[in-house]
């Protein structure tokens, strides 16, 4: 998918689209309301992540204005204060959702996905692998015509996955992108969810492969 | 609350009108019976005055000697004054003629002219005298002769009393009615000041408008005084809400920068060692930025709190909205967040909208924290009687006994906290909006083990 990352602070906007180009997606960053409104006009975007304080003008302003001028692009607001009334605030002016910071990236993820599902997807997302369709927006795998529910860790897990089919993945590495980081688990824990995606799986000519000492990876027939 | 040795100014100026009643009530006093003592003792001198010269009037020479005619009217209009004694002595020459010849005279004779008044200590009486002196002949001489007529005081004191006990009871009668109208008066005098304190005291908290209140001229320094320190307050307040979300901002932005730079070399780490560390740094960064972020919202509850804004708010509407926004959170580790509240408009309280939304948004937060992964949390309106209860139950690690009031604490945590992320304060904010709305919290075990957390509002 295709980002606007509207956001002054140039070390993390260079943060923030390095991981959500890690995980596949375009970015563009830009600094200042002005380029962002010359990014808008000139491309589309399947969502814009919005800071509030930019050196030009208040991001929640710039987005009224968006809205009055008919542009619908989903819209995350990236706040950095802490009053509740900034957030109402921005939820009414038009906005989809938004993230406090600092944020983890799979809350912001996990947000995006939120978004786009109730947005009803702008970007075709689904994904083909072997005999199975992936759609992370819905949640579901389809094997055969048969639609299987992912709940979201097994999503997430297989969203890695199916990234790069037959990379291997470590344990550790795919226990760092599942669990927050205050959450005391064992690499052990990963075990229980690769078994359920392997359920969800069945019947499929894809399949998890355990790769003894070093991890998993996603293999076609 | 008057403070005990702060002085009354009320009290100060009904003392000061009543010594003044009594000061003038005395001095009347006082006045009534000098004069009174001065005007009896005129008329008895006026009459002893008459008396004597008309004694002097029957004094007639005669070849023989001197003979007084002594009239009796002369004595019964004297006399007409009481139980008072009369004393006479008529000296011809240097002879006593008639009456009281150890009579005291005047130390200074009277020449003919005009009579003399004098007071004497006679038979264990006070005596006013009356001496009229003139010339008589005797024999062949002129003789100088001179008649003193002595009265004791009684019936002149008496009425002299009299006058100035009347005096007296008229005093206190002043003083008697000087006291309801002190009372009066003062009331009257200190109103203005009492209606200004009143109109500070009525408003209420948020009230930091300029006090433009009718006030007569002697109270309107204190008035501007006040004026000017509620300018001040109103400053400070505003700088604080600015400064709690500029705080914030200055904190938020570079943790920010550090949790996703850590995010990126963690993905991109091999060696468990630095992997490890990395999940540390991220860990306290998220530790921090909540405590910054609660430490914030309390101070930022704690200023609201004292100037509530009143607004109607609707629970279900609000309720609905945070389920929104907390269902990333939720889904993150497969906690099912649900959710059943009345309809639209259906639960409603009144208060500020910042402070109930931050207390929902900890409750729904901290039972998000403590829940497992796949575990539930179920949110639930009701209402009870005039309350509206908001309960938040989860199938979490539950309170290890721990009592509500301990929880509630500032920087206080469950004994069953473990490697949650938290600051101690989550929990604290919701209780003080409890209090600041006048509602209740309390946190209770529940069944199947987990918590349930009931805040109740009043309902609006």
């Amino acid at each position: 998918m295709r980002f606007l990352l509207v956001e002054d602070t140039a070390k993390l906007a260079r943060s923030v689209r390095d991981l959500l180009a890690l995980d596949g997606h375009g970015v563009d960053t830009v600094a200042s309301l002005a380029e962002a409104g010359d990014c808008l006009a000139a491309t589309s975007y399947d969502l814009i992540l919005l800071d509030i304080g930019l050196p030009d003008g208040d991001g929640r302003a710039f987005l009224a204005q968006q809205r009055r001028q008919g542009r619908d692009t989903p819209v995350i607001m990236i706040t950095a204060r802490s009053a509740v009334a900034d957030r109402v605030d921005a939820l009414d002016g038009g906005a989809d959702d938004y993230v406090t910071k600092p944020f983890e990236m799979a809350e912001l993820e996990a947000r995006i996905r939120a978004v786009l599902r109730r947005r009803g997807g702008a970007t075709q997302t689904r994904r083909d692998f072997a005999d199975v369709t992936f759609d992370p927006l819905a949640a579901t795998l389809t094997v055969a015509g048969e639609t299987r529910e992912l709940r979201s860790r097994e999503l997430r897990l297989f969203e890695i996955l199916i990234a790069a089919p037959g990379r291997i993945h470590s344990k550790e590495h795919l226990c760092d992108r599942l669990f927050s980081y205050a959450e005391a688990v064992s690499d052990n824990a990963i075990e229980v969810y690769v078994g359920r995606l392997r359920r969800k799986l069945q019947g499929s000519a894809a399949r998890i492969e355990t790769v003894r000492g070093l991890g998993y990876r996603l293999i076609g027939p | 609350m008057a403070r005990p040795e702060a002085h009354s100014l009320r009290r100060r100026l009904l003392l000061q009108l009543l010594l003044g009643a009594a000061v003038m009530a005395l001095g009347l006093y006082l006045a009534v019976r000098a004069t009174a003592e001065r005007a009896t003792e005129a008329a008895q001198d006026a009459i002893l005055i008459a008396a004597a010269e008309n004694i002097s009037d029957g004094l007639r020479g005669t070849e023989v000697g001197v003979e007084i005619d002594l009239n009796r009217a002369t004595f019964s209009m004297v006399a007409a004054a009481g139980q008072d004694r009369l004393f006479w002595r008529v000296e011809v020459g240097r002879e006593t003629l008639t009456g009281y010849d150890d009579l005291p005279l005047p130390g200074m004779v009277p020449d003919g002219t005009g009579p003399v008044v004098y007071e004497a200590s006679y038979r264990g009486a006070d005596l006013r005298l009356a001496a009229v002196g003139r010339s008589v002949m005797d024999r062949d001489s002129l003789q100088p002769a001179l008649i003193v007529l002595g009265q004791t005081r009684f019936g002149q004191r008496a009425i002299a009393d009299r006058l100035a006990n009347g005096a007296a009871l008229a005093g206190l009668a002043f003083f008697a009615l000087a006291v309801p109208l002190s009372l009066i008066f003062t009331s009257s005098v200190l109103a203005p000041v009492r209606r200004l304190a009143e109109a500070v005291s009525r408003r209420g908290p948020a009230d930091l408008r300029s006090m433009d209140h009718p006030t007569p001229r002697e109270l309107a320094p204190f008035q501007e005084a006040l004026n000017s320190f509620i300018a001040r307050l109103r400053m400070t307040l505003s700088q604080t809400e600015t400064f709690i979300a500029e705080a914030a901002h200055h904190i938020r932005t570079p943790l920010s920068t550090v949790r996703a730079e850590a995010e990126i070399a963690l993905r991109r780490a091999e060696g468990e060692e630095s992997r490890a560390r990395l999940r540390s740094v991220i860990r306290a960064v998220d530790e921090s930025a909540r405590s910054a972020g609660q430490l914030l919202d309390h101070a930022m509850v704690a200023y609201r709190s004292n100037r509530m804004t009143q607004a109607r708010i609707d629970l279900s509407a609000m309720l609905g909205d945070l389920a929104r926004s907390f269902g990333p959170t939720a889904d993150l580790r497969d906690i099912s967040l649900t959710m059943i509240v009345p309809g639209p408009d259906a639960a409603e309280v009144i208060g500020d909208r910042v402070l109930v939304e931050s207390a929902l948004r900890n409750l729904i937060d901290n039972a998000l924290k403590y829940t497992d992964a796949e575990g539930t949390v179920h949110v639930s309106l009701r209402h009870d009687g005039g309350l509206v209860v908001i309960e938040v139950c989860d199938t979490g690690r539950g309170l290890a006994g721990a009592e509500t009031s301990m929880l509630t604490a500032r920087f206080q945590r469950g004994p069953n906290a473990g490697t949650v992320v938290g600051s101690g304060l989550g929990l604290t904010i919701v209780a003080e909006v409890a209090r600041a709305m006048g509602g209740a919290f309390d946190l209770s075990p529940a069944e199947g083990g987990g918590t349930c957390a009931r805040l109740s509002l009043p309902a609006g």
